[in-house]
């Protein structure tokens, strides 16, 4: 069963951007889209480790701020030519709030 | 039996007529007599010969080897002094007498000479052939030419002839310049180009007399008493039809030699091609007509039925390096209506007449590249009621479809014509490429399409992009990104011309491919919106690179480097003091120098931004915009305050324009630089905007950079005035911000709109510039620090901290 932590409300997170969740052991972007869908994945590009949830949103994609990579907040999955892969958590919003799964956190932990 | 075929006038009809008989192996013995000492040439192509553009030997069109190879037997330099139609002879002004059956007239036509005082005097010529091309180009640098007559041909003379380094002024009787093709307003863009180029213009000018010296011309004197001095005077005010000789030999003449539908004159065995016809009334000056003529001729000498039909005609006219479009009726009139289009910045006019709800007539300058599209709607007289929103922006614009550029060639029926002076269809080139021609050249070369005047070559190879698909390379302009075909000038003519003043309206009007753009498109569109219109539209910081949203450059571990602003390089112990103790405070793990006179705080984190910026605003400080493309410094050395050379207070002129500037968003980053004296401390010349402090003024010259390029200045302008430079940087910047594209800086602007033209813009609307500038200033003139600092603070914070639940 899922284990949702309330994080935030969504109006935090501005329309076409993000914020960034800071854990134990590292830094997870929240990423909000034109659509008010919500993703969560690490802050982290897989080729510089630049930090994501400074990019710009277009789509359900992000450019990461450092080398212009861009990745898909649904897979993690670079696109084009690029390649590599960024971790994602699983998030929705309810209730206007944002919501992360807390197993997913802690398997962050293990991993 | 061979019959004999005499053709008098090598011309461009006749020529034409010549490959028509040649190629159909007609059984004709061609004797070819020519008056100029040479063969057939493409005498439209005279004006790139005078411009320097071409030489002599590329325009030829049949040489002695082709005349040879197809048994012409030529007569060049050679006038007919007689024709005897009874015996039916014709006499050389050599005293050679060559029998015929069948005789072409291709006379053409004379220049108009306006028989003013002193007409003859030595150094008064016409513009038609090579000796006049000749003439012209031999006058040299530095000399003066008069060119009577602002049409086509006029202007054409004016324009080689000044971009050889002649002083060229143009006499012009009626109001604006080639007023039978161009209405008022695209006379004036023609005009202000030309001036550009460094003609002087004079229009309702009506000359009086020619001055002379030992015979030669010396002047040309207006009705107003004004002289203008020359060198040579051209005249070039129209051209008559050559019908002497067919006068003289009893021919039916009119306005010129009589012709019926099969092109024969009133002798069954004589025939006339070209400008020296009368047709049902009318005579002919462009070369589409003439080749039509001339394949009739052809046909008429090889006992073929046919007949010649006079079109309706368009003018696509191309002054050297200007483009003009005209068709059809553009007078005003009761019951007639106007679309027009203006775009000031890229001296783009297209007007369009309406009338029943077809267009009748429509003007173009300086984009024409639809212009065969409008001809088309004229000519099938189209009901264009329903697109009418957007047919002025052509058939690119046209049904909410996505703006392939190509479409509108795709959409092109087999029939519509692409070469107006060959009278190529669509189709025919379709078929050349289908037979295996694969590029420009071999098209031109079986088809012939954009093989004379050249201006339809962009559609021809349009035309083999949109039949070859892939395996046609088009030297076509960049898209600005994957979501849009359009360019980003499309674009931006889009936002000023459609008042698209929010990004979703750019998106939906211009036929976005992606939802809500990306990383490319977003941050020049939320550019230009802001630029084109500061009160309506609201920046959007989420279409902002990093640094420009938290205003601060991201470095490559994440952490951000943090400037204030030092105006015009100068500090205090106070600020010094405030910065250092920012530094201890943040642990600021490196301090430096930049090369714009300012200190860089690098290694700031993300979270303590908010902080570092409240601190240093209470010391006085604000953002130094370091990370924007937009003002960033003004550097500047110490001037008269201390040094010895300095001949201005350039560092005060420096804080002054940074005070005025600072803030406002540009399309690329924007440096200037302030020397006080020649010797140039401030290295001002190598920055955009530079001004030289000298002892009668301010130079303020613009176009340096000092990065992956390096590259001088170009003096703008001097003045004598602190606030006249002041203004003059405002009007240029401006100008920058609402024309250039995005990520350029100004020496690449530069390098696309020329020097000239910005000089001119600025000094045409130079307090409009000023004042639109400070419009857009009274939003953006401000701290965005403080605010952030006092506002946003919490937006630099994490928006949760999960590291106690996650440690659990």
């Amino acid at each position: 069963m899922t284990d949702w932590i309330d994080i935030a409300p969504l109006e935090n997170v501005p329309k076409r951007g993000a914020r960034m969740v800071k854990t134990a052991f590292g830094c997870v972007a929240v990423f909000r889209t034109g659509e008010d869908e919500v993703f969560a994945l690490d802050n982290a590009c897989p080729h510089k480790a630049g930090p994501l949830a400074e990019g710009i949103v277009h789509g359900k994609s992000v450019t990461c701020p450092l080398h212009n990579w861009v990745i898909s907040l649904e897979t993690g999955q670079a696109q084009g030519a690029d390649e590599g892969r960024v971790a994602t958590y699983p998030a929705c919003v309810e209730n206007g709030r944002i919501l992360l799964d807390r197993a997913f956190l802690k398997a962050r932990v293990a991993a | 039996m061979t019959q004999k075929l005499i053709v008098i006038g090598a011309g461009m009809a006749t020529g034409r007529m010549l490959e028509a008989l040649v190629e159909a192996d007609a059984d004709y013995d061609i004797t070819l007599i020519n008056g100029e000492p040479r063969g057939n040439y493409n005498r439209i192509m005279l004006s790139p010969v005078l411009s320097g553009e071409k030489t002599f030997d590329e325009i030829v069109t049949h040489d002695d080897e082709w005349y040879k190879l197809h048994n012409v037997k030529t007569r060049f330099g050679c006038f007919v002094q007689n024709i005897d139609r009874e015996k039916r002879t014709v006499t050389t002004d050599a005293g050679e007498a060559l029998a015929y059956d069948k005789l072409v007239f291709g006379t053409g036509s004379n220049p108009f000479m306006i028989p003013l005082p002193g007409h003859d005097l030595e150094g008064v010529i016409a513009y038609r052939d090579l000796e006049d091309t000749q003439r012209m180009m031999d006058l040299g640098p530095d000399h003066k030419c008069v060119v009577i007559g602002g049409g086509l041909l006029g202007l054409e003379a004016a324009a080689g002839m000044a971009a050889r380094g002649v002083d060229v002024t143009v006499v012009h009787i009626m109001g604006h310049l080639m007023e039978r093709q161009l209405d008022e307003a695209a006379g004036y863009l023609l005009r202000k180009a030309l001036v550009d180029k460094g003609i002087a213009v004079k229009c309702s000018a009506n000359s009086k007399e020619i001055l002379g010296e030992d015979g030669r011309v010396k002047a040309l004197l207006l009705d107003d008493g004004t002289e203008l001095p020359c060198d040579l005077l051209v005249m070039a005010v129209g051209i008559r039809p050559n019908v002497k000789l067919a006068q003289g030999c009893g021919l039916a003449v009119g306005k010129g030699i009589h012709v019926d539908d099969q092109m024969v004159t009133s002798d069954g065995d004589v025939l006339a091609v070209g400008e020296c016809v009368e047709h049902d009334g009318a005579i002919f000056g462009l070369v589409a007509p003439l080749y039509d003529q001339a394949k009739v001729a052809a046909q008429t000498l090889m006992g073929e039925q046919t007949q010649f039909v006079q079109k309706k005609l368009s003018t696509k006219l191309k002054v050297t390096g200007c483009d003009l479009f005209s068709a059809g009726d553009f007078a005003d009139g009761e019951g007639r209506e106007d679309i027009v289009f203006r775009d000031p910045g890229r001296g783009v006019y297209r007007r369009l007449v309406i009338e029943n709800n077809a267009i009748i007539g429509a003007v173009m300058y300086g984009d024409t590249a639809d212009s065969n599209w409008f001809f088309g709607l004229i000519r099938d007289k189209t009901d264009i009621t329903e697109m009418r929103d957007t047919l002025i922006f052509g058939p690119a614009y046209q049904g909410g479809t996505p703006l392939d550029p190509l479409a509108a060639v795709a959409a092109l029926p087999r029939d519509a014509e692409i070469c107006g002076c060959n009278g190529i269809c669509k189709g025919q080139i379709e078929d050349a490429i289908a037979a295996g021609a694969t590029d420009l050249g071999t098209v031109r070369l079986t088809t012939k399409a954009s093989g004379s005047c050249g201006t339809c070559t962009g559609l021809v190879e349009q035309v083999l992009a949109v039949t070859l698909g892939d395996e046609f390379v088009m030297p076509a302009a960049a898209a600005i990104c994957g979501c849009t075909d359009m360019t980003h000038e499309d674009v931006r003519r889009m936002i000023k011309s459609q008042r698209l003043t929010s990004m979703p309206a750019v998106w939906q009007e211009c036929g976005w491919k992606t939802s809500c753009g990306c990383h490319v498109c977003r941050p020049a569109l939320n550019f230009y919106l802001l630029a084109d219109w500061p009160l309506e539209y609201q920046d959007d910081p989420q279409s902002r690179f990093i640094n420009e949203r938290k205003h601060a450059n991201i470095q490559k571990d994440g952490t951000f480097s943090v400037v204030p602003r030092m105006w015009g390089g100068i500090t205090t112990p106070d600020e010094l003091r405030a910065i250092a103790d920012a530094a201890d405070k943040y642990m600021v793990p490196t301090v430096k120098v930049t090369g714009g006179q300012r200190i860089d705080l690098l290694g700031v984190k993300g979270e303590d931004l908010p902080n570092i910026w409240a601190d240093l605003n209470a010391a006085g400080m604000v953002s130094g915009h370091a990370y924007s493309k937009g003002l960033r410094t003004v550097k500047t050395c110490v001037g008269t305050d201390h040094c010895r050379f300095g001949t201005q207070d350039s560092t005060g002129l420096g804080i002054k324009l940074e005070k005025e500037l600072w803030g406002s968003w540009t399309p690329h980053k924007l440096k200037l630089g302030v020397s006080g004296c020649p010797r140039n401390c401030a290295e001002a010349t190598c920055k955009d905007i530079g001004v030289i402090c000298v002892d009668s003024g301010y130079q303020v010259s613009i176009g340096g950079a000092a990065g992956m390029d390096v590259r001088e200045t170009e003096l703008m302008v001097q003045v004598a005035t602190e606030d006249e430079a002041i203004d003059v940087i405002k009007a240029v910047t401006q100008l920058y911000r609402e024309n250039a594209k995005y990520l350029d800086r100004i020496y690449k602007w530069m390098g696309k709109v020329g020097l000239d033209w910005i000089k001119e813009r600025v000094e045409a609307e130079g307090p409009a510039l000023v004042d639109r500038f400070e419009l857009s200033q009274s939003i953006y003139r401000r701290d965005p620090w403080a605010e952030h600092a006092q506002t946003k603070a919490d937006r630099y914070q994490p928006l949760a901290n999960l590291s106690l639940e996650a440690a659990e």
